[in-house]
């Protein structure tokens, strides 16, 4: 891409040549009218020459001549540089930079440069700091331009690209010319060679040089105007509603302006005669067409201004034409800059999806990990724990107390995980022994026991944390994004939680086929009666099973505190997400869950993407899919088959 | 009839007998009579819990008796409290309007009055245009209509949708959790037309009463709270004491064989779901009015799981269990976190019941279900042994 | 003499697992018929196809002398047509009283407002009575049903059945877990029931089911191996083979 940009900045470059030596005084002497007493046509004179003779020494003299300490000596018409101190000015030679003498003001005249001639010279500083030795002030020079495109900025930047030694820099010069070019190059081919050559580049800036090529704006008239690049000609009711039609007919003072109600009301308040106005009594004016009738009597009077009728406005409007144009007169430039913008564009729609999608795919690992804990008990058990999101917020609250003791951001998120599971897992055991056991084959009883621990859970959350947010931070390798292109980007910490996510799938699937446990546990699923006879200790299996389910949501909560905040609240956040997760995604079945996150990640995306303003909205449609959604497929989507199914 | 279901069903009696004894009492004590030991507020409390005591009762038929733990019912109740809530706030804000804008010079146009009622109602969400649900505000009759309809077609049309795919149990509780989840979400928008987050307001101001005192209003809405429950405990306690009530307490205890008998057991959970919701919605109605305000925070999930805890302590599958429960968890609960409560100092650290209560609610909560399933109810139980 | 239920061609798979293979079967308007086989015979699967629990992949399944097909119709809707179901483990409603399971089975109208407006009738309370006599639980007709006895439970089942007025009554395992007197009991209520109506007793027990001295169907892998008397079918050699375990098949 930048090979083209070279390309067509030399289409146009006629770089000035240099060589000339000669000092700045003799450029001074030679503009000796100018530089005394510089206006904004003639400074341009001089700073051409100043900038043509490439002379180190101007950029200070340009400095000192924009804050006005340049004089001339009467005595021999030299400049000089000159500071005051207490009563003495000094001279300063501007080729040499040194001190020539001190002088009295009765012998010097000041060049006092105005405002419009003190920003042309501080536009010519700009050019010379591109060539600045420090990297930061051609920087600041190049930041200068981006901020203000102007035309006059093209050739001294494009002069500078070629012995610009900083790379990163050349590049950002390069492409900075390119964008100049493409809006300020003197010929159409040079123009139009540098709007392609931008095609290929997704950033903002480069869609905003393009989108002011096409700026457009709205115009009307009887007809068309010869010879004006039209970018669209409107249609009154599909593209302008003829309301606004009129109005504009009426901003371009080409129709009479509408009377509005509040209008008809003063003019009747205004011209009340005796409890009468317009022939009728004050008190029958409680609706708009009485107010109308009486308004028209005025008029009819020529007290007001007459009533613009509806057949009036649809006249006016008819009789014009409503359309668009470019500010930019030549219509093969407006048309290569569409070409390119569409192309872009095309880019740009393709990038989101693909960066909704890393998005979706973030979403659903956090579904994932905040719901396969709850999957599993609810699969292997039956029973449906509501304080799975206070185990969630326990291991989030695990990690923020980690931290206030381990200052290494690694290693306490290290420690944290095997303790948030440890300290998760011994709840969930605790609580499965203590509350669940006595009330197997009672699910909705066992609903409501745990969503009283989950109240109590949270309270007493309140109650340490208090009711404030707390902070988990990562640690500085997860800081930032993985950035693709300029739409593309995912922060490392999604990328980590997908890992996670990831890891746990794996865990998990190894723990439930590939172990003793998990052989169990899937007996105990199948056929709890079975397994007991085979001499599988179903109690042993359930107690572990929720052990291992809450330990996974302390793990999940560790990720989920990492990206967003820790409160005593952020479980029942999740809770209703995580349950629609395991039904949609089929009872009893990781890769259901699996199903199921991805399905509801990717859904709540799209549906965000569709009504980008209103998160609330898209949360609202989400369940209202998952409702339907359970009508058609009650079982999830993976859903067990046979015999096991039945009940 | 009457004098069989009244002998059948001795507790309907002392039910009515004891809420007739408790309303007489309540009015003579309050400050209308001049007496006034019971404070408006206090009287506005309790006309509050005996809609809730109706919510309830609503509550255990649908899942005390057909086994249906609906986690919907408390959203009912606030589509109740938001359809009467409307005409209110409609009819008031029309009156402060019309009385505004007498004093111009001209007098007002309907558009000019409606406009004015937007920008008052609809201001605090930067918006001044009347939603299309508001189209019956103006009239209380319609508004009253929507009361008994809209909870009632919403409980017809997701009852439908839910039992016709046989979603039962658990699975059944999380999709009307979300049902009222996304209903209160719905009400937290801006756009949703209801004043987002803000609620509606001002509904103790009755439109037409503004010269009423408040200690009026308040025993009015308390005797009315008294009679509807009372009605709503009689009709209750007719369906599910009859046939109806045996194949209702048979679906909760084995679906499949009232279906196998020939019942279409769809048919039997839609009735339940959609009377009771529509008894919500009524509560609601006459809640909300003593409430003064309801917003979308009071549809939220959590508030319908109370309404099931209450039901649980009070004692699932009896009537004035359910009421018993939500009036004592519920003033128990205001007692406890509007400072009623002593606080109690261990020396080392001092319990505050506004921080600990919802700790001792939810393990107290955990103990009767493990303990005590029949909850306050089975107290009766005992006591009724006692005596034979 | 037309057919009472006319099973046809019917095939039920579940998960490639062919519980039902091509099974024809048909019953008369008035008979005892035992049905016998092996576990995975496809019992119990046949009994959920004919009561609309299970829908077949394909086949016909007639009913009555309309020629209606029973596919695509509900469970409460089959009931309604007059095919009562008792399951294998006994299912009463164990909170009510034996009056009122009774009571609810029933034939009188089944419609949720037709059962709302039901009003007790002497009539009504005369059918129970008799239904109550005929499985012998006059005495306990105010006793919660959760009280009764295994037998009585079973017994009140199929009380309910009664009640229900079926003209095809499907009875899975009735004798399991009774003592000997409640079976012979349990036998002459059924082959009473039989006098009126088609009965359908699904069972293991040998014993029972020469007590019931019927008309007997072996299945078998989802199909109907051999039909006939008791003596008949198990002096058949497949049958003794089948039963026995197929080592030398």
């Amino acid at each position: 891409m930048f090979r083209l940009l070279s390309l067509a900045l030399t289409l146009w470059l006629t770089i000035p040549a240099v060589a000339v030596a000669q000092s700045l005084q003799d450029i001074l002497q030679t503009h000796n009218e100018e530089v005394l007493n510089p206006g904004r046509q003639s400074v341009s004179v001089v700073l051409d020459d100043l900038i043509a003779s490439g002379l180190p020494q101007a950029l200070p003299f340009l400095e000192a001549w924009r804050d006005r300490e340049i004089v001339q000596r009467s005595t021999d018409g030299l400049f000089f540089r000159a500071a005051e101190a207490g009563g003495t000015i000094t001279l300063t030679d501007l080729d040499t930079a040194e001190v020539v003498g001190t002088s009295v003001s009765a012998e010097l005249t000041e060049s006092r440069p105005n405002g419009g001639v003190r920003r042309a010279i501080g536009d010519a500083l700009v050019q010379f700091q591109l060539s600045d030795p420090d990297i930061s002030r051609r920087q600041a020079a190049v930041d200068a331009i981006a901020r203000s495109m102007d035309a006059s900025q093209l050739a001294p930047l494009a002069a500078s690209i070629a012995a610009e030694p900083d790379p990163d820099l050349k590049e950002v010069k390069t492409r900075l010319a390119g964008m100049l070019g493409a809006l300020f190059a003197e010929t159409q081919e040079a123009r139009i060679a540098a709007i392609e050559a931008l095609s290929g580049d997704l950033s903002v800036d480069v869609r905003a040089v393009l989108n002011t090529i096409l700026a457009t704006s709205p115009g009307v008239a009887v007809s068309v105007p010869e010879g004006a690049n039209i970018a669209q000609v409107l249609v009154v009711g599909t593209d302008l509603s003829a309301t606004d039609a009129y109005t504009r007919l009426v901003a371009a003072e080409l129709a009479p302006a509408l009377i509005p109600n509040n209008a008809i009301r003063d003019a009747l308040v205004a011209n009340i005669d005796g409890g009468m106005v317009g022939g009728l009594p004050v008190a029958s004016l409680d609706t708009d067409a009485a107010r109308a009738t009486a308004y028209d009597t005025l008029a009819a009077a020529g007290t007001v201004a007459p009533r613009v009728t509806a057949e009036q406005q649809a006249e006016a409007v008819a009789a014009h034409t409503f359309y668009l144009q470019y500010a930019e007169p030549d219509p093969v430039i407006t048309d290569a800059a569409r070409f390119a913008l569409d192309a872009i564009e095309t880019k740009v729609a393709l990038s989101q999806t693909v960066d909704l999608g890393l998005d979706a795919l973030s979403l659903a690992s956090i579904y994932f990990l905040a719901a396969i804990g709850l999957a599993i008990t609810f699969g292997v058990m039956g029973v449906i724990n509501m304080a799975h999101g206070e185990f969630i917020m326990m291991g989030a609250y695990t990690g923020f107390v980690v931290q206030q003791f381990v200052p290494d951001y690694t290693l306490s998120i290290i420690i944290a995980l095997p303790l948030a599971f440890a300290i998760t897992f011994g709840a969930g055991v605790t609580m499965e022994r203590l509350v669940i056991r006595h009330l197997y084959h009672r699910p909705l009883e066992t609903l409501l026991a745990t969503f009283g621990i989950s109240i109590a859970l949270q309270q007493l959350a309140k109650n340490i944390f208090g009711t404030q947010a707390r902070p988990l931070t990562s640690p500085e390798w997860l800081d930032g994004a993985l950035v693709f292109n300029d739409v593309i980007a995912i922060s490392y910490i999604r990328i980590a939680i997908f890992v996670l996510a990831l890891l746990f799938l794996a865990l998990i699937l190894f723990v439930l086929k590939r172990t003793r446990l998990g052989l169990e546990v899937r007996a105990v699923t199948q056929n709890p009666g079975m397994a007991a006879s085979m001499g599988i200790n179903p109690d042993r299996i359930n107690m572990l099973t929720f052990g291992l389910g809450s330990g996974i949501a302390g793990i999940a909560g560790v990720a989920i505190g990492l990206y967003a905040k820790v409160t005593s609240e952020m479980g029942a956040d999740y809770i209703v997400q995580s349950f629609m997760t395991v039904v949609v995604g089929g009872v009893g079945n990781v890769w259901g869950t699996l199903a199921g996150a991805s399905l509801i990640g990717f859904l709540q995306k799209g549906i965000e993407w569709l009504n980008p303003s209103n998160t609330l909205a898209a949360q609202t449609y989400m369940i209202l899919f998952i409702i339907l959604f359970i009508q058609f497929r009650p079982k999830g989507i993976v859903a067990l088959k046979g015999r096991a199914a039945a009940d | 009839m009457r004098k069989t279901f009244i002998s059948q069903n001795p507790s309907v009696l002392w039910f009515i007998l004891a809420l007739a004894i408790f309303t007489v009492v309540v009015t003579i004590l309050s400050e209308v009579t001049g007496i006034g030991l019971i404070s408006t507020s206090f009287v506005k409390t309790l006309g509050k819990t005996l809609c809730l005591c109706l919510v309830a009762i609503a509550m255990d038929v649908v899942w005390g008796y057909c086994g249906i733990l609906s986690l919907g019912h408390f959203a009912f109740f606030g589509i109740g409290g938001y359809a009467v809530g409307m005409w209110l706030m409609y009819a008031r804000t029309e009156g402060i309007v019309i009385e505004s804008l007498a004093g111009q010079p001209l007098p007002p146009t309907p558009q000019e009055i409606s406009d004015a009622i937007g920008n008052q109602i609809f201001g605090v969400v930067g918006s001044s245009e009347f939603p299309l649900i508001w189209g019956f505000a103006d009239s209380l009759f319609l508004q009253l209509l929507m009361v008994i309809l809209v909870p009632g077609l919403l409980a017809l049309v997701f009852g439908w949708l839910a039992f016709r795919s046989r979603v039962t149990g658990v699975y059944l509780s999380i999709l009307t959790q979300a049902m009222t989840l996304a209903l209160a979400l719905y009400l937290f928008q801006n756009d949703s037309g209801l004043r987002g987050n803000n609620g509606l307001s001002g509904l103790q101001n009755i439109p037409g009463y503004e010269d009423t005192s408040q200690a009026v209003i308040s025993i009015v809405f308390f005797i009315a709270s008294a009679i509807a429950l009372a009605a709503g405990y009689i009709f209750f306690a007719w369906i599910v004491s009859g046939k109806m009530g045996s194949v209702v307490k048979g679906i909760r205890d084995n679906e499949a064989r009232v279906r196998f008998l020939g019942y279409h057991v769809e048919s039997y959970k839609l009735f339940i779901f959609t009377t009771t919701a529509v008894v919500a919605g009524i509560a609601g109605a006459l809640y909300y009015p003593q409430a003064g305000i309801i917003n979308p925070g009071e549809i939220a999930p959590i508030a319908s799981i109370y309404l099931a805890v209450w039901v649980a302590i009070g004692g699932r599958g009896r009537l004035y269990g359910a009421a018993i429960g939500a009036a004592f968890v519920s003033l128990l609960s205001s007692w406890f976190t509007g400072g009623g409560a002593p606080n109690i100092n261990l020396g080392f650290y001092v319990i505050q019941w506004t921080d600990w209560w919802l700790v001792l609610l939810g393990f107290s909560f955990v103990a009767v279900t493990l303990f005590f399933p029949k909850g306050i109810g089975g107290l009766f139980d005992l006591l009724v042994r006692k005596q034979q | 003499m037309s057919m009472l239920l006319e099973v046809s061609g019917v095939t039920v798979t579940f998960d490639g697992f062919r519980a039902i293979n091509n099974l024809s079967i048909n019953f008369a308007k008035t008979e005892l018929r035992a049905i016998i086989g092996p576990n995975g015979a496809g019992k119990t699967t046949f009994m959920d196809i004919v009561t609309g629990k299970t829908k077949p992949d394909e086949g016909r399944v007639i009913w009555g002398d309309k020629n209606i097909s029973l596919l695509g119709m509900s469970e409460s809707q089959i009931a309604r047509e007059g095919i009562g179901r008792k399951f294998q483990k006994p299912t009463v409603f164990e909170a009510q009283t034996v009056r009122q399971n009774l009571a609810m089975a029933l034939k009188t109208p089944r419609g949720p407002f037709a059962v709302l407006m039901h009003k007790k009738t002497k009539t009504n309370a005369e059918r129970i009575e008799a239904v109550a006599e005929q499985i012998g639980l006059t005495d306990s007709l105010t006793r919660v049903a959760g009280e009764l006895s295994h037998g009585q439970k079973q017994w009140l089942e199929i009380g309910m059945l009664l009640a229900q007025e079926p003209r095809l009554m499907l009875v899975d395992e009735p004798a399991a877990g009774m003592t000997p007197e409640e079976r012979e009991k349990t036998t002459d209520i059924l082959k009473e029931a039989a006098k009126t109506r088609a009965v359908v007793v699904v069972e293991h027990d040998m014993e029972f089911v020469r007590r019931l001295d019927c008309k007997v169907t072996v299945l078998h892998e989802g199909a109907v191996l051999a039909e006939g008397s008791l003596d008949h079918v198990t002096s058949n050699q497949t049958v003794i083979d089948v039963y026995l375990g197929r080592a030398h098949a």
